[in-house]
């Protein structure tokens, strides 16, 4: 097997101000599937064609926001070997017990200097996508229900400290660097663009002083056409839109960006590119800031630095 | 419906909408852009004003923008109140940052540990 070790984006765990509104919003707007309910009264979700029990979790309380974005990883042994390296690496990490999260297994947690906290799991139940693993049909009923995107893609984390954390990720995990917007000085970068396996990126960072903080979490769609579909589903239900629909100069993605009913903004997210590790980083200059992020607009919105949670 | 006349006492600006809309909504749909634009969904805390007079309904807005003691005192976030009278208000939010300020905001961070 050549994809090893850290698999993918597994799972975000967010906060919303009103539970019951987001559960109408995430599940009917979006088109997630709702798979479950806990004790803490946290609601689960996932895409329709996500296989795992959930991959988006939210939980009511009075601020907005993230609290943790997982990861899976391919074994226990692996899980294994990432606690102790992280902790040789001198980050402190914490174990929570399977089953503290709906049909989850153990997870290890760890802050990361930009102020975020990051999960590593192997054991999630397989619950499959409605589709047999025998001579599956392409699709199902859901497929169709609101936006209704493939899986959870990414996200976009603000806090400073942001080459601290991406060397954990490159020297612990084995991400790997795809872009990157350098500033002025030609040494600081501004955001970076990071990927797992060969996705244009399962994890990216802006420099922000506030430590944190979230821009938004993404979720992929199949076509530009699907992406054009959402904005008329977010027109008709009244959904603020940030930007879009547009393409990313970093990463070549289609999107939009909108926000959540408590203020959290996510991304449905078409294309990039495949990306390997031998790959050179591509490079852009701040100067040019505003084509990398919104390709059409060549300039940022007042939103992209300012507005997160 | 009624229309509300909303007034911003920092540029005299003034314009009329229905208690439909959030105060940030309906200066938005004109096209006016006097307080600040955000998340609109109480999140993110950019469209923080102070109202100085008139009356309005509230949804829950996120804590770490606006105190209980905030809201006593009438400041609150612009995407999340709907006039029920003419309102006057004061804007206090703003947009955070700019570019030039982000080599300086590096390695500054200690972040303390976090509960959930």
């Amino acid at each position: 097997m050549a994809l090893t070790g850290v698999l993918r984006p597994g799972h975000v765990q967010m906060r919303v101000l009103d539970l019951e509104e987001s559960v109408k919003f995430y599940g009917d707007v979006l088109g997630l599937v709702e798979t479950g309910r806990d004790a803490q009264n946290r609601v689960y979700f996932k895409t329709w064609d996500e296989r795992d029990h959930n991959s988006f979790i939210i939980r009511q309380a009075d601020k907005a926001g993230l609290d943790f974005y997982a990861f899976k990883v391919d074994s226990k042994a692996s899980l294994d070997k990432f606690e102790a390296d992280l902790r040789a690496y001198g980050v402190s990490t914490e174990r929570i017990p399977a089953g503290e999260m709906l049909e989850t297994g153990e997870r290890v947690r760890f802050e990361i200097p930009s102020g975020h906290l990051i999960e590593l799991y192997a054991e999630k139940k397989d619950v499959g996508n409605g589709l047999p693993y025998v001579n599956p049909e392409a699709w199902t009923a859901l497929a169709e229900k609101g936006i209704a995107p493939i899986r959870m893609d990414h996200i976009l984390l603000y806090g400073p400290d942001i080459e601290k954390s991406q060397k954990i990720f490159e020297d612990v995990l084995g991400f790997y660097l795809v872009e990157h917007v350098v500033l002025e000085d030609d040494t600081t970068d501004l955001a970076i663009w990071l990927s797992c396996a060969t996705k244009a990126h399962d994890l990216a960072f802006v420099r922000h002083p506030e430590p944190g903080k979230v821009h938004h979490v993404a979720f992929q769609l199949e076509s530009w056409e699907r992406v054009l579909r959402a904005a008329d589903i977010m027109t008709m239900n009244k959904v603020t839109i940030d930007m879009g629909p547009t393409r990313h100069g970093i990463t070549r993605g289609t999107t939009i960006y909108a926000f959540d009913p408590s203020g959290n903004r996510f991304e449905t997210y078409c294309g990039g590119y495949s990306s390997y590790p031998d790959w050179q980083p591509i490079k852009w200059t701040v100067d040019e800031v505003g084509r990398g992020i919104f390709y059409h607009d060549r300039k940022l919105n007042d939103a992209f630095l300012s507005v997160v949670t | 419906m009624d229309k509300h006349r909303i007034t911003i006492e920092d540029t005299c600006e003034s314009y009329l909408q229905s208690g439909l809309q959030t105060v940030l909504a309906g200066m938005a749909a004109l096209g006016r852009k006097h307080i600040p634009v955000g998340c609109h969904g109480g999140g993110c805390g950019v469209c923080k004003i102070q109202v100085t007079a008139g009356t309005y309904e509230k949804r829950v807005m996120s804590r770490a923008h606006i105190s209980a003691e905030d809201e006593a005192s009438d400041r609150v976030l612009a995407c999340r109140i709907w006039p029920t009278s003419d309102l006057r208000l004061k804007v206090l939010g703003k947009m955070g940052k700019s570019l030039c300020c982000e080599t300086a905001a590096s390695g500054t961070a200690n972040p303390s540990s976090k509960k959930l």
